[in-house]
């Protein structure tokens, strides 16, 4: 067992494990997903059903998931990364053939108990494989080209696959969450500061090109994308959504409208105030006290990933926890940034208070991958 | 493989840096949404809490009840009754044509109500209701309530709806009420909101337009929370408005039904008026039309068949209608000329059956001539001769005056549409509207209703009312508003000559029964019934031909006024039948008929006709009462 350069008589064994978890973290999450659950008994306007319910019987599950993934060595994980990876883009692949669709894109199959969505677990297993892979490659190579290259590689195969689905969201997560796996690693300043000018650079002659010979995007493109940085200028059309959310969150006020009183949401004027826009609801019936409370909550939970990653000395353990935190970031960001009118409406959930069962699950096994690495670390 | 123990440190530290780097920056956008989030909830939640109101809250117009109308027995004559449509808001419906199609698979949808609704669902403003169909069923109402989930921005709505129950017979008074429109605007000063509401129904003719502010009350306002699609959640709060204020009119009803039936075919008109207090009893103009097709919308064949009628259903020829009095203007004449002393009640004048006057022959309607006559004969026989002779004296102006005095050639303030002034000529008029002298030849026509002279079968009422009582009596229509009595027409003293007076009225009691009295056929058998008149009959051509010869539009006009009781007159009454012929036989014997269904209040008994006649007058009692049975009940079918 050459890895095993630790110690392991201190680790705790059986059953024992589950106390050795990361409880703050575990409470917290129970905190979030609780906000969530009364969320939607409030949209639902005071009823279990048809969303609370399922939620916490999925949380539940979720839950039951995190602790049995956190009771499974690290190393085992570690071992799995690349079988994990297959996986996913196996199923990714299949999605293409036998996925069913759901909001106008190719995007789960159905498990009859659970609708699955391939590329939410994606999300996990590239974040474990970049880990398995910046644990085994040594330092010297890290920034060598050729040793860059390949982990953009594992990046973009299935970025490219869910983009044919087409979902621009997760795509932009996926390469989003794989470059800050790159750079936990130590790769190169320089890589990433060619990224940023090359992108801005693109950007900008995206823009130029418009109305000229050699424009870059179709029309309705472009109009898509006034309509984001003016959503007023089609208040009924595209911009409905935004300027209806935005209204729902401003309206809230410090203390909010108070709960289920929310007019913005009972009313129906929210679009998928179950689903992307749920933290509009709980922005105007508990204010900026409300919304606030669940950002820190949030924070809260990265600090306590954070502070795990880096007491760990596997490197393994910490590229993986901050990977899945990161991630866990990235939700929440795009999400309430989408909200507030900061990004464009990409269909990020909230997460672990949204509806949907795959991205909760899978949030929750990505947690069960930094419970198994606090719990198995090296003492 | 075993990793050398730097590179691992080395490593640690490295990851540890760029995990610190990256929580900072985690931080700082977390930050960044945190202060996005107090903007919008603290420093701008004034704004957004306002157009959340703004997406919830819709202000409506809570459309008054507009007041009713009661005749002077308290019986309904212009309701309101709940009717159920189908109302539509551009903005809350989405896919307009969607949404109708929808709609036409649930309830039948009249093609040419739709048409105008799509009409006006794209040129209103995108949040007005606009009414798809209009009296629907409850059962169709229903349906569409049931389906609301489909049909977003549609409502079903309970409306009021005019109804007239007394249809044909109180139209002209009433008129009736219609959408408001364009044409109406421009009439409106400063248009309430409540005219915005589209296809809002206001008083189009008659009371209803000359009373509509009254009649239409105020709106209230309600605040209605609405959901995205538009549905009202609840109502928040409201303010009342006022229903239109209820009135009382003259007429009654019953009587104005009788009337009515009584001119039956004919093209007519007749005015029951009370002597004392100018009631308006009764006001009939036939024929007739119901005003529930206009209230309803009329098709257009309905429309084109009323205006092309050669009986001119549409007008109200009691008020509208102006006609040469003909020999009712005698007593004008006669008056005139004792007032002004030209004339004597013993004066005498030879009738040859002619005069000349400037060289042209003024024939009296006797080929043969009266003989001598004096003023009593002279009405009696209506001599045209003797009034030749009068005008001759008298002079126009004179005759004028007195016409006016009498309530001819003025407008009378009622609450009516088109009321007509009439005419009661002056050499100034003449001189200004003909261009032309006053000749002797005009005062001669005038002398005998006939010429210039012209005046409505009201106005007709008035003087007969103002000859029976010798003061100014005054019609009135409005009753009451509100149960607020109005003033009366009751009027101070002509200040005529009692004794002159009571000679016409005598003679007018002649007319109608000696037997050398132009009315006798007509008379009344029960003394205290009896009734004083006048016949005239007004010619619409020059030439003279026997009326039976002619075409029914060259025939002349058959006129009769009366008053009743004689000797305690409570009643004025005025007939027009136009192109009837010879007044004592078209319009002596309905005049007498209504006298006599108004004094009594119902068919008067037989005993008040005379005996040769009361085989004839059964018979046309009974068809009569026959037929309002009938009339009564299809009103009260059409009303279940």
């Amino acid at each position: 067992m050459s890895y095993l350069e630790y110690t392991v008589q201190h680790t705790p064994t059986g059953l024992r494990k589950i106390l050795f978890m990361n409880w703050p973290l575990a409470i917290l999450l129970i905190a979030v997903a609780s906000i969530g659950f009364l969320m939607l008994y409030s949209v639902a306007g005071g009823s279990f059903t048809p969303w609370a319910e399922p939620q916490m019987k999925r949380f539940g599950l979720g839950l039951a998931l995190m602790t049995i993934v956190a009771m499974v060595p690290i190393w085992f994980w570690r071992n799995m990364a690349v079988v994990a990876y297959l996986v996913a883009l196996v199923l990714l692949v299949l999605v293409e053939f036998i996925g069913s669709v759901g909001m106008g894109a190719q995007r789960w199959i159905d498990l009859g108990f659970m609708r699955l969505q391939p590329s939410e677990l994606s999300k996990i297993t590239l974040v474990m494989l970049l880990a398995a892979y910046y644990d085994w490659l040594p330092m010297s190579k890290i920034s060598r080209p050729i040793w860059v290259l390949l982990p953009v590689a594992i990046i973009l195969v299935p970025v490219a696959m869910v983009l044919r689905q087409p979902d621009l969201g997760t795509s932009i997560l996926l390469i989003t969450a794989g470059g800050i796996m790159m750079f936990l690693a130590g790769v190169h300043w320089a890589y990433f500061a060619a990224v940023i000018a090359a992108g801005i650079a693109l950007i900008t002659a995206v823009f130029q090109s418009r109305g000229t010979d050699w424009q870059m995007l179709a029309d309705y493109q472009y109009r898509r994308i006034d309509t984001f940085l003016d959503p007023a200028s089609d208040p009924l059309g595209a911009g409905y959504h935004i300027t209806q959310s935005k209204i729902a969150l401003g309206s809230g006020g410090w203390t909010g409208r108070g709960f289920m009183q929310g007019t913005q949401s009972r009313l129906n004027f929210l679009p998928e105030k179950h689903t992307d826009f749920i933290f509009t609801t709980l922005a105007e019936e508990f204010g900026f006290i409300g919304a606030f409370s669940l950002l820190g909550l949030y924070i809260l939970i990265l600090v306590f990933c954070i502070a795990s990653a880096m007491a760990n000395k596997d490197r393994f353990s910490s590229l993986l926890t901050l990977g899945i935190a990161a991630t866990f970031f990235l939700f929440f960001a795009v999400n309430m940034s989408m909200v507030m009118g900061l990004a464009p409406v990409v269909g990020v959930p909230l997460p672990l208070v949204s509806y949907g069962g795959s991205a909760m699950l899978v949030l929750l096994i990505g947690f069960g991958l930094v419970q198994s690495a606090h719990v198995h670390r090296p003492r | 493989m075993r990793r050398p123990k730097r590179d691992n440190a080395e490593s640690q530290r490295r990851i540890t840096r760029r995990a610190l780097l990256l929580g900072g920056a985690q931080a700082g956008f977390a930050g960044l949404l945190a202060l996005r989030m107090r903007f919008m909830q603290v420093d701008q939640a004034d704004e957004f809490r306002l157009l959340a109101d703004e997406n919830r809250i819709n202000i409506r117009l809570i459309p008054p009840a507009r007041g009713r109308i009661f005749d002077r027995e308290g019986r309904i004559v212009a309701e309101n009754t709940p009717s159920y449509r189908i109302t539509m808001v551009r903005e809350q419906a989405g896919d307009v044509d969607q949404v109708i199609a929808r709609l036409a698979q649930l309830i039948e949808l009249n093609p040419e109500e739709l048409d105008r609704a799509m009409r006006d669902l794209k040129q209103l403003r995108g949040d007005t209701p606009v009414t798809i169909a209009d009296r629907v069923s409850w059962d169709d109402l229903s349906r569409v309530a049931v389906n609301a989930p489909a049909l977003p921005g549609v409502t079903p709505e309970v409306g009021l709806s005019r109804r007239y129950p007394e249809r044909d017979n109180l139209a002209h008074i009433l008129g009736y009420v219609g959408p408001f429109s364009d044409r109406d605007l421009e009439r409106v000063n400063a248009p309430e909101q409540l005219l915005r509401i589209p296809r809002f129904q206001v008083g189009k003719i008659g009371l209803e337009a000359r009373q509509e502010e009254v009649l239409r009350g105020k709106a209230g306002t309600k605040r209605v929370e609405v959901n995205a699609a538009g549905r009202v959640m609840r109502e928040l709060d409201r303010v009342e408005g006022n229903a239109g204020a209820d009135f009382q009119i003259t007429i009654d009803s019953e009587l104005q039904a009788y009337t009515h039936a009584r001119l039956s075919t004919e093209s007519a008109a007749a005015v029951v008026m009370d002597c004392e207090t100018g009631d308006l009893l009764a006001c009939v103009s036939a024929p007739s039309f119901d005003p529930n097709l206009f209230v309803r919308g009329i098709s257009q064949t309905d429309y084109s068949a009323l205006l092309e009628n050669k009986y001119r259903p549409l007008p109200n020829k009691t008020v509208q209608g102006v006609y040469p009095p003909g020999s009712t203007f005698k007593m004008v004449t006669a008056l005139a000329a004792l007032d002004a002393e030209k004339a004597s009640t013993e004066t005498t004048v030879r009738c040859p059956g002619h005069l000349e006057v400037a060289d042209r022959k003024f024939h009296c309607w006797k080929r043969g001539g009266h003989g001598n006559m004096n003023l009593h004969a002279s009405l009696r026989e209506s001599c045209d001769v003797y009034y030749y002779d009068l005008a001759l004296k008298t002079g126009i102006e004179n005759i004028s005056a007195m016409a006016r005095r009498l309530g001819l050639g003025i407008k009378h303030d009622l609450a009516m549409t088109s009321v007509a002034k009439g005419l009661a000529p002056t050499k100034a008029w003449k001189q200004e509207v003909k261009g032309a002298e006053w000749v002797i030849g005009d005062s001669v026509n005038a002398a005998i209703g006939q010429g210039f002279v012209l005046s409505s079968p009201l106005q007709l009422a008035v003087m007969t009312a103002r000859i029976a009582t010798g003061r100014t009596v005054t019609p009135r229509l409005i009753k009451s508003i509100d149960g607020v009595e109005q003033p009366t027409g009751y009027g101070e003293d002509l200040g005529l000559n009692e004794n002159h007076l009571r000679q016409v009225r005598k003679a007018m009691f002649a007319v109608s029964n000696s037997r050398r009295g132009t009315a006798y056929g007509s008379r009344v058998a029960i003394e205290a019934m009896q009734m004083a008149g006048k016949t005239g009959t007004s010619q619409v051509r020059s030439a003279v031909v026997n009326n039976n010869d002619v075409p029914w539009e060259q025939r002349d006009h058959a006129l009769f006024v009366n008053f009743a009781p004689y000797d305690n007159p409570k009643i004025a009454v005025a007939v027009v039948v136009e192109h009837g012929g010879g007044g004592s036989k078209a319009a002596a014997p309905i005049a007498r008929d209504i006298t006599l269904q108004a004094l009594y209040g119902e068919d008067p008994p037989l005993s008040a006709y005379p005996s040769k006649d009361r085989g004839r007058i059964r018979a046309q009692q009974e068809r009569m009462r026959r037929e309002r049975l009938e009339a009564a009940a299809k009103e009260e079918s059409d009303r279940a």
